[in-house]
């Protein structure tokens, strides 16, 4: 009683209340679902346990129970699935490893998802894939060491690449709800599998495109620009002029809009 | 108050009506005064306006502690160091202090005005635009007299050759602008002929394809389907070639191979290819935009400036957006060696339209 008394008595309530109020509150939601959903994707996380070697046959056995619906038992493919010859074991590897493959749903393009099997269990896929049609094969060690020439990767990296995946590798919009997804979280073996696979729209880059020590160099700037804050402050999401120009329109516009509307409005 | 006397006192006799900008008004404003005026809280309650008074020249003192901290942290945050992150923070704290010193004033200013100063309203008139009639006779004489003492009038001679001279002044000026257009010369016939120089690339009948960057030239053999390369003519060399920006502007080409079955030249093109590899320049022909976002599945290359989409299996025909043409192909074979090399020229200049583009 006592503070709604002395609240009447005062008699004002600045004009910016409403707008401090809703700022609050989108903040305090905010805050709380990126809580939340750190929290679910910690537990997510999921430990890949070592069991025993699986062989090949194994592998067969996975993909049979799982893959041969949409790629054929013969990996001859089906009406829904491609024909899998030739494809090689890092195409395996990168599709079943990021959990696009097994597909969630037939769409413009496969999702990350949470990976569906164990690092063995993909091994054994790939090495069964590899063995009935060859293709890619795992790199060297040396090849995703992230120790190559980061300036000349930075200069292939922008000729080759990023007009898809955007200078700063976070990706960018391709026609008819694909897209080609940001490289900020893309393992070294990941990155060299899609180049040497042309996993779904992306191009191929095979070794005579672009060679191993090139491969290595455009690694490398990869892993540098996960691994080395950007000098320039918050990103924005490094998509450009969108995010910053969104930015500027709302904030900087909003802003001085709010200080004229202060300056030219009376005293209370 | 300063308005109690009149500043115009000896122009309101002869004030009227502008003549000719009458307009008859129906419906003319009933209220002429000022609305009621309104006593803020300031006026009322001494101690509001103590607040307010505090609260201005604390900005103002505010504004002077900044300053302060705008040099210490200059002080503070040296860059000698020369790395990323000291010259971030030197340029941060230093930003900061100078934004909130500038800021603290601007405020405290704007709040002095609104909260502390009078804002008593009150009727300013309109200074009258016509001059007395005195006035105006007097400027009159003014004119007419300088025009028979200078003879200005009456000189017609000197007075014409005058606006001669001034106007001749200017033409030197305008002159200088013809050295932007470059000119022909003989080492360099077409300097001076942008239609021509629009029309033709480093491509000519045999030039090698080369990987951009390197020079290494393409054997049609290493391209696997589905693969996308980015190509120049063989010796596009910044050390090489004068204009090398130019010219690479021009010559750019995307080389994507594709399953034979799946490429449907357009009429009269079935020989620009080689087993599933096609050339196209890599210009817009919307606005010059590079166009390389290909999609090795359904063929379709995406311009990222106005999402332009043209269908490489189909000669790069336009699906979509803004673009009015398909991107011009480069016509391509093999070499006894198995390189790939260019049949000619593109056919038609590349990029986007200009007036006497045919």
């Amino acid at each position: 009683m006592a503070r709604d008394k002395k609240r009447r008595n005062s008699g004002r309530r600045s004009p910016l209340a409403a707008a401090v109020l809703i700022g609050v509150g989108l903040l305090l939601t905010g805050g709380v679902y990126a809580g939340a959903s750190a929290a679910m994707a910690a537990t997510n996380d999921t430990s890949t346990q070592h069991s025993s070697n699986l062989t090949a046959e194994d592998g067969k056995k996975l993909f049979q129970a799982n893959c041969s619906t949409c790629h054929g038992l013969d990996l001859q493919g089906t009406e829904n699935g491609p024909s899998l010859y030739g494809v090689g074991e890092l195409a395996v590897e990168f599709q079943v490893s990021t959990g696009r493959m097994p597909l969630a749903a037939q769409g413009p393009q496969a999702q990350i998802k949470p990976a569906q099997f164990t690092e063995d269990q993909v091994r054994a896929m790939a090495a069964y894939v590899q063995s009935m049609a060859p293709g890619p094969t795992y790199p060297s060690a040396e090849t995703v060491d992230g120790k190559g020439d980061v300036a000349n990767g930075a200069e292939l990296f922008r000729i080759n690449c990023a007009m898809c995946h955007n200078v700063a590798g976070a990706g960018g919009a391709l026609t008819e709800g694909k897209y080609a997804p940001a490289l900020n979280q893309t393992s070294a073996l990941h990155m060299y599998a899609a180049m040497v696979t042309g996993p779904q729209n992306m191009p191929v880059f095979s070794n005579t495109n672009l060679n191993l020590s090139e491969k290595r160099d455009i690694i490398s700037y990869l892993l540098y620009l996960q691994q080395n804050k950007s000098p320039g402050g918050y990103g924005l999401g490094d998509l450009g002029p969108v995010s910053e120009g969104l930015f500027i329109w709302i904030f900087g516009i909003g802003t001085l809009i709010a200080v004229t509307v202060w300056i030219t409005a009376k005293s209370n | 108050m300063a308005h109690e006397d009149d500043p115009l006192e000896h122009e309101r006799a002869s004030w009227q009506p502008s003549p000719g900008l009458a307009v008859a008004v129906t419906d003319p404003v009933q209220h002429d005064s000022l609305p009621p005026h309104r006593e803020r809280m300031t006026d009322k309650d001494p101690a509001a306006m103590k607040r307010a008074v505090r609260t201005v020249y604390t900005l103002f003192y505010l504004s002077v502690a900044a300053s302060i901290w705008a040099v210490a942290a200059y002080i503070l945050f040296p860059i000698e160091s020369g790395s990323l992150t000291d010259i971030r923070h030197n340029e941060l704290f230093v930003g900061l202090g100078i934004a909130a010193a500038l800021l603290a004033i601007g405020v405290g200013a704007i709040h002095w005005s609104k909260a502390v100063m009078s804002d008593k309203e009150f009727i300013e008139p309109r200074h009258a635009t016509r001059g007395r009639d005195t006035t105006r006779d007097a400027a009159i004489q003014a004119f007419a007299e300088a025009n028979e003492e200078s003879g200005f009038g009456r000189r017609a001679m000197i007075r014409n050759s005058m606006i001669a001279a001034v106007v001749a002044s200017i033409v030197p000026g305008i002159t200088l602008f013809r050295g932007l257009a470059p000119e022909g010369s003989p080492a360099d016939p077409h300097a001076g002929d942008p239609v021509y120089l629009l029309s033709h690339t480093m491509w000519k009948k045999g030039t090698r394809l080369v990987h951009d960057p390197t020079g290494a030239p393409i054997k049609a053999a290493d391209i696997e389907i589905g693969s996308a390369v980015h190509v120049i003519p063989e010796g596009l060399m910044p050390d090489e070639v004068s204009n090398y920006l130019d010219e690479k502007a021009k010559a750019i080409v995307l080389l994507v191979r594709m399953p034979v079955d799946q490429l449907h030249p357009p009429k009269g093109k079935e020989s620009w290819g080689y087993d599933g590899i096609v050339a196209f320049s890599k210009v817009c022909t919307h606005v010059g935009c590079p166009v390389a976002l290909y999609e090795q599945q359904t063929h379709h290359l995406l311009c990222p400036c106005h999402q332009s989409q043209f269908d490489v299996s189909h000669g790069a025909e336009v699906l979509f957006g803004p673009a009015a043409r398909p991107l011009p192909q480069l016509p391509i074979e093999v070499d006894a060696e198995g390189y790939l090399v260019a049949q000619s020229d593109f056919h038609e200049p590349v990029g986007p339209s200009f007036w006497e583009r045919h």
